[in-house]
């Protein structure tokens, strides 16, 4: 039996000449300091690549890419087909997945300096690597094509339109036609299926090509130092002389690593399920607050808060400086330090950007600039309140909910947070200003002097002024009651008179 | 001196056959590029936009906004729902009308109409409008998107087909700020 399998073995390798080359490339010698867990991320994101490959061809057998039908095949999948849910669940988790370790495999390279001399290309195709894994997420959540997806497109033509001069012409082209239709779902499958894949794949063989002619990176030593002309004789003598195989000597923790990742995609996938699809993609339903995939969070966090003016030049030429720096990065420090104990701005610059992205997303997990469009009529005003308030003052509660305030501003701990929260605001306004900012609005409030009604102006500023903790006092205008108190001064001295 | 001969014959066919190869790839370009670009040499002129009811006058009480829907002029065969539209109607006194487009001038999320506070909301980044559609607050840098509508007849038909966008020269065309009318 077992002479039977060498000798095919041999009668395919005679032809395939494949045998020689792989053992070669398997075992060709690494620097011992390598096989670290440190060194697992790069064939961690190839796994799950592999993964996204099978379970997306699955999830075609039964998917419509069809505006009238997606949903619909959606819900086939989740629903009515056996463990199509599932499969649907590790496609979806499988991409937070990837973008999550090509992120982390990107910092780990950058903090080794792994991206200088002489392997600036790689790096490179790593950042348009990345780049594609964001294309592919953001295809994948067009394709379920639900709410969120159409008004995510919505979006998406949005920001293109505002590209100078070819913004029109680049949002029909990503829309395939006028409008969010049809002919849009099927360019985004397109590219989601066979465009971006077909690269990514091109490029997954180039970085990992380019891995094995370079070596991997050594694990870098504070102190030694890159220098072109001596850099590869150096590595030379760290692999041959006291390098050892990559299989089995560093391998190992790669399969580990590997098989680890993806039991973590299915179980994410058993716990959590399948992502949406949410309602259906009907343009005439408007009762929906679209919101991004988790990897885009940051993005829609950052367009509530910068200032209107800046969101435009921020959009259109903030990706190109990000993505001109990271291509560039190699070719402005090509050499010297590696080590990340010795390069405080390398750190430095990846902790802002993890603390911002990290902040920005947490931020868009409650949406503090959102209005809660529901707050007006469903959040009750706290009896607090209420407690011993008199009749002018219970109607412009009233008015504090009908008028829809409620939405922008929380009392008691409920209500929006687009705008302050208004417990104590007679502390900080007096009646009169309090008045004019009803009337006027202004600081990111509209004006509501044209729908409020004297009488109901009155009622909600006598609410407002209620609006202090005990024993603080409200806020009083100070040159209005010296005046008040010295007219009556006055008055007193001419009655005396 | 024959050797030379024959391997210049060679290295000419091959420079033929690159040339050859050249000016197929190119006339087959011209195809190929205006199938990729059709839906936007089909757009120039605005050819996507046409008149489409969206209800009668009678429909709209005078001084109030509500929801009017409507089905894209251009239309393919497998677009499902995502044809049918949704506008805002305000009438403002007798065959006076606004017609407001449910994309937010930001981001193009759906805005929703708060007749008891006279304003339009975005649940997204919180975008308020007059109900003239003006700006009120937040981070959206103009007014609503208006279409421009036709009263005909008690038919009340608005000019619409592409999606709003800031950045669209349709959105600039039919929606100029809108006059601050009260």
């Amino acid at each position: 039996m077992r002479r039977l399998i060498t000798q095919t073995g041999e009668w395919f390798d005679r032809r395939l000449q494949l045998a020689a080359p792989i053992r070669e490339a398997a075992e060709h010698p690494v620097p011992r300091n390598t096989a670290s867990w440190w060194y697992v991320f790069g064939s961690a994101a190839l796994t799950v690549f592999l993964l996204q490959l099978v379970t997306g061809i699955l999830l075609a057998l039964i998917y419509v890419p069809s505006a009238s039908e997606a949903w619909s095949s959606l819900q086939a999948l989740n629903h009515d087909v056996a463990l199509g849910w599932f499969i649907r669940a590790m496609h979806g988790w499988g991409s937070n997945f990837m973008v999550a370790i090509v992120l982390i495999h990107m910092v780990q390279v950058f903090l080794f300096g792994a991206y200088k001399f002489p392997r600036e290309l790689t790096w490179i195709l790593g950042v348009f690597l990345l780049l594609m894994t964001l294309g592919m997420a953001f295809s994948g959540q067009v394709l379920r094509f639900d709410q969120d997806a159409y008004w995510g497109l919505g979006i998406g033509a949005s920001i293109a339109s505002r590209i100078p001069i070819a913004g029109p012409v680049i949002v029909k082209l990503m829309l395939g036609g006028p409008i969010i239709a049809g002919a849009t779902l099927s360019r985004f499958f397109a590219l989601h299926v066979f465009v971006i894949p077909g690269m990514l794949i091109g490029f997954v063989c180039l970085h990992l090509l380019m891995v094995l002619k370079l070596g991997i990176n050594e694990w870098p030593m504070p102190g030694r130092l890159v220098k072109r002309a001596t850099y590869e004789n150096e590595y030379h003598q760290l692999t041959r002389k006291y390098g050892a195989p990559f299989v089995p000597y560093a391998i190992w923790k790669d399969l580990f690593f590997a098989a680890f990742i993806l039991l973590a995609v299915a179980a994410c996938a058993l716990y959590f399920g399948p992502f949406g699809p949410t309602g259906r993609p009907d343009p005439t339903i408007i009762q929906t607050a679209p919101k991004p995939d988790y990897f885009f969070l940051w993005l829609y966090a950052l367009l509530s808060l910068l200032p209107p003016s800046m969101e435009t030049p921020a959009l259109l030429i903030g990706p190109v400086i990000a993505i001109a720096a990271l291509v560039l990065l190699p070719f402005l420090s090509g050499e010297g330090e590696k080590s990340w104990r010795r390069r405080p701005i390398a750190v430095l610059t990846v902790l802002l950007v993890a603390i911002t992205l990290g902040t920005l997303t947490h931020l868009s997990g409650y949406t503090p600039w959102s209005p809660h469009m529901n707050a007006w009529s469903s959040d009750p005003v706290p009896a607090k309140f209420l407690h011993g308030t008199t009749a002018l003052q219970r109607q412009g509660a009233l008015v504090f909910q009908l008028k829809q305030c409620r939405n922008c501003h929380s009392i008691g701990e409920s209500g929006g947070q687009r705008g302050p929260a208004l417990d104590s605001v007679a502390v900080r306004l007096t009646q009169d200003q309090l008045i004019r900012q009803v009337i006027q609005g202004g600081g990111n409030m509209p004006a509501y002097g044209k729908n409020l009604s004297p009488a109901e102006t009155t009622a909600l500023v006598a609410f407002l002024e209620t609006l202090h903790p005990a024993g603080q006092t409200p806020a009083r205008d100070a040159a209005l009651t010296e005046a008040q108190a010295e007219g009556q001064d006055k008055n007193k001295s001419v009655s005396v008179q | 001196m024959s050797n030379e001969n024959t391997i210049s014959r060679r290295g000419l066919f091959v420079k033929i056959g690159v040339l050859f190869n050249g000016l197929v790839a190119t006339a087959l370009a011209v195809p190929i590029v205006r199938f990729v670009l059709s839906s936007v040499t089909r757009g120039r002129a605005n050819a996507y936009l046409s008149w489409v009811p969206i209800g009668s006058v009678a429909d709209f009480p005078e001084g109030e906004t509500r929801l009017a829907t409507f089905k894209n002029p251009y239309v393919m065969p497998t677009d499902g729902k995502t044809v049918d539209t949704a506008c805002w109607v305000r009438r403002v006194a007798g065959d006076q009308f606004q017609v407001f487009a449910v994309n937010c001038a930001h981001l193009g999320c759906p805005v929703r109409w708060f007749p008891q506070s006279g304003l339009f909301m975005c649940p997204c980044h919180g975008g308020a409008y007059y109900r003239d559609g003006s700006r009120a607050s937040g981070p959206p840098e103009r007014g609503l998107f208006e279409y421009p509508y036709k009263v005909q007849d008690g038919l009340v038909t608005i000019q619409a087909g592409e999606l709003p966008t800031p950045g669209s020269p349709t959105a600039s065309l039919i929606g100029r700020k809108p006059p601050c009318a009260a």
